[in-house]
């Protein structure tokens, strides 16, 4: 089942590229949107016969490598679940949202289901190697999408830098995993062994170390600061489409990381550095917002405010790796927190990342200053940037709420000067993004000088239908969470008790 | 009955969504369905203030979510829900602002809905969720005529400010789970361990004086002024200013349980009902004039809530309520009819639109706290309630009673003087008045003025015990006859001084004026003190960002490149080279042997001589130059080398 989830986006994808030339355009798209549609159907499948506190579920496993411990492996839970789902739910959008794309159409659309695979089976695998190929691969095809569906000359540039700079972080975690596989007896690759053996417990600065290359190696996915400069401009060149998956799936890779290795794997290191962990998440909070806040160019703005939502991640889950004045109930509560920000911030962002492509599509720019009054000749597109920006600064009845409340909640107990200091991070968010809707759509309207006269079209339906589902999903969350939570939530408390042991 | 609680928040929230989403396709009937909903609302809760239902869900880990009607909140549904039905009413017709009614109609019900939550929660998320989304549908609101550039950034200064507050019931939230106070229930928190209650109690005060813009956050408000007259009426005078001292009156064991709490908020209180009072003399401009009292009066609540006053804090809240709302209505009714809002401009506006001049009068001197009217009696609970607690706060509070006095007679001075000759001139600074009164705006305004006038007999023995016994607040300090008659000696004397002195200007210093007029140029401190450096550090870190950080990555990528250039040439230089010479060497060698040996061993030479010049074309292929190529064969070799690792271990 799963890996029949993970695999039909590829075998579509071989299916397209045999497919003979006289194939249109439409129909591609149409392909890519019926695939995912049915892979949504898949997930919501899997996501009914989930038992939440029946741990893992849907295991498969199959002999890969077995001469290096290195063996095929999936399976979901509590963690992975509401991520897969997130996937499949994002993709669907993005392939919604893609409908009018006209450049190179089968090639895009090859590349999005090669993604889509590569996404699923990230957030699937159970198998270190597994999931550093597929970390790798989502690297790749990211690369050629920013390439070459991305803004001119300039998009070749920051592909070329996103894909170095996040492949060196990929040998980093590499190395990381040979260290613990190295340190397994037996030699295994397989997640679920390593976090039942804690390998490198008591293995003391051995273990630093492997903590470092596997910590660094997600921090610059994630990404973190200092790791984050290839964000903003592989985001500010990339297509909509592209930076909608690379801020709602991609980043989430990194994230993720924490929870199904960083963590459970290497519970003793994780401990020992909590307090680094927390520092970088809180200063990926101030910095990112305070940076994000000095910002003229829309979706750059937007990339910067990712790194504070991730850096809120990082401070939960540093959180929870604090004993000392705390009990398992909030650890919990910051794992859960942690995890329910993963999927919010994959549904907000996304859903602005869309929305920062259709101000391009009118406008032609990103600069916040060429546009302003928008409200007046484009409603539609300035109230849902409106529902969009007040979800993404954490208003509670969205999602972000939901997440940030029990972030805060769960870290103030074991880090409160940090979580206090992170706590200014939502007034700055509430700040950048009240100024960024006040600048471009409210006022007196006025349109970037290029543009005629004739004015700009408000939102269509294939752009309003992604966006608008996305926001709503993140307004059922913020409203109703338990059907997300109580999937959650067993599983943070899990591997709360896994890094206490 | 249980299910009347969620029928209670749900009503207005889902309502007002729904008017908001399709107010464009159906403009006409928006106004109607807004007020049937309204109505409806309020039916549930006087029906939840009889009934008292509580209903809870689970929410988080070891949170509920919970809603109950007691009997503070019980007053306070009731009064949210009534005059929200008397603005929208006073909104049909003309009476509603510029622009889509939908929108404007639907966030009104949607604030309605969030403050419902607000005070009917007993577990901090949902208060906090509740007292959130009020401020979000306060910077709609403020900015609901979106095309003024001036109202948005008042909007966004209003949402700023009181959102920087909130993050104390943020902080609180957090700071009473660490201190194992379990729940979140709002009854447990002055259960939290030291010293965390002490964090508990302080973020919630912050939240609290933030949302009821006591100083030092009061000047917001001001600005809040921008916004349509109806937004005034409900968010910023009647209800969601008080949700503060709403906030402080229900959590008082709270603050009774640390020891400085009570005397902080009390003096918070009182110096704001002092100096904002001030502010309020200083106006020139009936709606700030309304809105500096409205932060004074609601010091009035703060200083019950210090002192332990619930019974007397809800009373001042409820005909606070009324009276300030129905000021509004008629500030906005002339607004509307004479395009100003000027109060030089004002004069004999009661004069030429009677039924509004006596609703207004009538308000301003229930808000001057002249006996027999509500606010007198209320406010003499309030002060009995302070000195019971302490001699200072309760002198603060009568000078406060003072200045009340003056700042309401002040206006009514302007507005009920004889027409002058040129008041046309004067019109229409704001915007092109209609020159009537909308036929929509006399009946909830006459309701809510003459809810002014009455509700003083909550006051009376009688009433008074059971209104006590409502709020939970037994045992509550009643005024000695003395007191009823030295406030009441105040406040006439004061209002007497007050239209004496209205005529004669210029009897303050013209600094002191300034400085009350411009509300202590608050904005411009906070603006000094917390924007610019902020804003300026914000740009600092982002070229950093751009240079630095940024910066070095590009640096260590530049680095890379010449390193490889550099192996590059020395590769050409030397390897290539020797394995060039090498070959042509073997060449070379090779010929020599020929010459000298015979045949057999030449054909040797050879092959190894075109073996070695292969290789050399080999080792030459790598070096393209190009980085990425260097960069994948590092990678491949990388991972050569790993497997060989592993294999032979």
């Amino acid at each position: 089942m799963l890996s029949v989830l993970v695999f039909l986006p590829l075998l579509v994808c071989a299916a397209l590229a045999l497919l003979p030339r006289g194939l249109g355009d439409r129909a591609c798209a149409w392909i890519w949107i019926s695939t995912a549609a049915l892979e949504l159907a898949l997930v919501v499948v899997l996501w009914s016969g989930f038992d939440a506190g029946g741990g893992m579920q849907y295991e498969q496993r199959a002999r890969w490598i077995p001469s290096a411990g290195v063996g095929y492996h999936v399976g979901v839970d509590g963690l992975s679940l509401p991520l897969v789902a997130l996937t499949c739910l994002l993709f669907l959008a993005v392939a919604v949202y893609s409908l009018r794309e006209y450049r190179r159409v089968r090639s895009y659309v090859c590349l999005f289901l090669f993604l889509q695979t590569v996404s699923t089976g990230l957030f699937v695998a159970l198998d270190l190697i597994l999931f550093f190929v597929f970390f790798d691969l989502s690297i790749v095809g990211m690369f050629f999408v920013i390439a070459g569906w991305g803004h001119g000359e300039r998009a070749r540039a920051a592909a070329l830098q996103f894909f170095l700079y996040t492949f060196v972080g990929s040998l980093a975690l590499l190395l990381g995993f040979i260290g613990l596989y190295l340190a397994a007896e037996p030699h295994t690759f397989d997640i679920a062994d390593l976090a039942r053996a804690d390998p490198l417990a008591g293995s003391g600065p051995y273990a630093g170390l492997v903590l470092l290359a596997i910590g660094v190696g997600l921090a610059i996915k994630t990404p973190t600061v200092p790791f984050h400069t290839w964000l903003p401009p592989a985001h500010t060149d990339a297509p909509a489409a592209g930076s909608a998956i690379l801020a709602g799936i991609l980043l989430k890779m990194g994230a993720y990381g924490f929870v199904r290795i960083a963590m459970p794997l290497l519970p003793g290191s994780w401990r020992e550095y909590a307090l680094v962990i927390v520092v970088v998440g809180v200063v990926s909070v101030v910095y990112g917002a305070l940076v994000a806040l000095a910002q003229t160019d829309f979706k750059r703005m937007i990339a910067y405010t990712s790194v504070t939502h991730m850096g809120y991640v990082i401070l939960a889950v540093g959180a929870a790796g604090t004993l000392a004045g705390t009990d398992l109930q909030a650890r919990s509560l910051a794992v859960t927190g942690a995890v329910t920000q993963m999927v919010s911030h994959g549904l907000i962002t996304g859903a602005l990342f869309l929305l920062s492509g259709v101000l391009y599509d009118r406008g032609h720019t990103y600069a916040m200053d060429a546009y302003s009054g928008l409200a007046a000749h484009t409603p539609r597109f300035a109230a849902v940037t409106a529902v969009a920006a007040f979800a993404g600064l954490g208003l509670p009845g969205f999602s972000g709420f939901i997440a940030e409340f029990q972030i805060f909640t769960g870290s103030l107990a074991s880090r409160t000067t940090a979580t206090a200091i992170a706590l200014t991070g939502i007034v700055i968010t509430a700040a950048l993004f009240l100024t960024a809707l006040r600048r471009m759509f409210l006022g007196a309207p006025r349109l970037p000088g290029a543009l005629a006269s004739g004015g700009v079209a408000d939102l269509r339906r294939h752009e309003a239908l992604p966006t608008v589902a996305l926001l709503a999903l993140a307004l059922v969350i913020g409203v109703l969470p338990r059907w997300l939570l109580d999937v959650i939530e067993p599983a943070g408390r899990a591997l709360a008790r896994l890094v206490a042991r | 009955m249980n299910g009347l609680v969620w029928l209670l928040v749900a009503l207005p929230l889902g309502g007002g969504s729904v008017l908001v989403l399709t107010g464009r396709r159906c403009p006409r009937a928006v106004p109607a369905l807004g007020v049937a909903v309204a109505v409806v609302t309020l039916g549930v809760a006087v029906a939840a203030a009889v009934a008292r239902p509580a209903a809870g869900a689970p929410l988080f880990t070891g949170a509920r979510a919970g809603l109950a009607v007691d009997g503070l909140s019980a007053v306070m549904a009731v009064t949210v829900a009534a005059v929200t039905t008397a603005v929208l009413l006073s909104a049909l017709g003309e009476g509603a602002p510029a622009g889509n009614r939908g929108r404007f109609f639907g966030l009104m019900l949607v604030f309605a809905g969030a403050m419902l939550v607000a005070v009917t929660a007993t577990t901090l998320p949902l208060l906090l969720m509740g007292w959130e989304v009020m401020g979000a549908t306060s910077w709609a609101l403020i900015g609901h005529q979106w095309q003024d550039p001036a109202r948005t950034r008042a909007a966004g200064v209003a949402f700023l400010t009181t959102r920087t507050a909130d993050l104390g019931l943020y902080l609180a939230a957090g700071a009473a789970l660490a201190g194992q106070a379990g729940s979140l229930d709002l009854a447990a928190l002055p259960l939290t361990g030291s010293p965390w209650l002490h964090a508990v109690t302080a973020g919630v005060i912050a939240a609290a004086l933030g949302k009821s813009a006591q100083l030092p956050f009061s000047f917001w408000l001001s600005g809040a002024m921008r916004g349509p007259s109806a937004v005034s009426a409900l968010l910023h005078s009647a209800t969601m200013v008080a949700a503060g001292a709403y906030l402080l009156l229900r959590l008082h064991p709270l603050l009774a349980a640390t020891g400085w709490a009570g005397p902080l908020v009390a003096w918070t209180g009182a110096v704001t009902a002092l100096v904002l009072g001030v502010v309020a003399v200083a106006q020139t401009d009936l709606k700030q004039l309304l809105a500096a009292s409205t932060s004074a009066q609601i010091g009035f609540m703060v200083l019950a809530a210090g002192s332990g006053g619930t019974a007397a804090g809800t009373a001042q809240l409820v005909a606070h309520a009324a009276t300030k709302s129905g000021l509004f209505l008629a500030a906005g009714a002339w607004l509307t009819a004479l395009g100003t809002k000027r109060l030089s401009a004002l004069r004999g506006a009661a004069r030429s639109y009677p039924l509004v001049g006596a609703a207004f009068t009538v308000g301003a001197l229930t808000l001057a706290g002249l006996p027999p009217l509500s606010l007198w009696a209320a406010k003499d609970e309030v002060l009995a309630a302070a000195r019971a607690e302490g001699t200072g706060p309760y002198a603060v509070g009568l000078a406060a009673a003072a200045v009340a006095a003056a700042y309401s007679v002040k206006a009514v001075h302007y507005v009920t003087r004889p027409l002058p000759e040129e008041a046309e001139s004067g019109y229409d600074t704001e915007r092109r008045g209609t020159r009537r009164i909308c036929a929509a705006t006399p009946p909830p305004l006459l309701a809510l003025t003459l809810a002014a006038a009455v509700l003083g007999v909550l006051a009376l023995p009688g009433p008074a015990s059971w209104w006590e016994r409502l709020t939970g607040d037994q045992g509550a300090v009643s005024p000695q006859p003395w007191e009823y008659g030295l406030s009441a000696g105040v406040a006439v004397g004061a209002a007497a001084l007050a239209w004496w002195g209205a005529s004669r200007p210029g009897l303050a210093p013209r600094a002191a004026v300034g400085w009350a007029h411009g509300w202590l140029h608050l904005e411009r401190a906070a603006h000094f003190l917390v924007v610019r450096p902020v804003l300026g550090l914000a740009r600092a870190l982002a070229h950093i960002d751009d240079r630095v950080v940024a910066g070095a990555v590009r640096a260590a990528g530049r680095g890379g490149l010449t390193a490889s250039r550099f192996a590059r040439r020395l590769d050409d230089r030397g390897a290539d080279r020797a394995v060039r010479q090498t070959a042509r060497g073997t060449t070379a060698a090779a010929r020599l042997a020929r010459r000298v040996e015979d045949d057999g061993v030449d054909s040797a030479v050879r092959a190894i001589a075109s073996g070695a010049r292969n290789l050399g074309r080999w080792a030459r292929r790598p070096q393209t130059g190009l980085l990425h190529q260097y960069y994948a064969q590092a990678a491949v070799g990388f991972v050569v080398l790993v497997l060989i690792i592993l294999l032979v271990r």
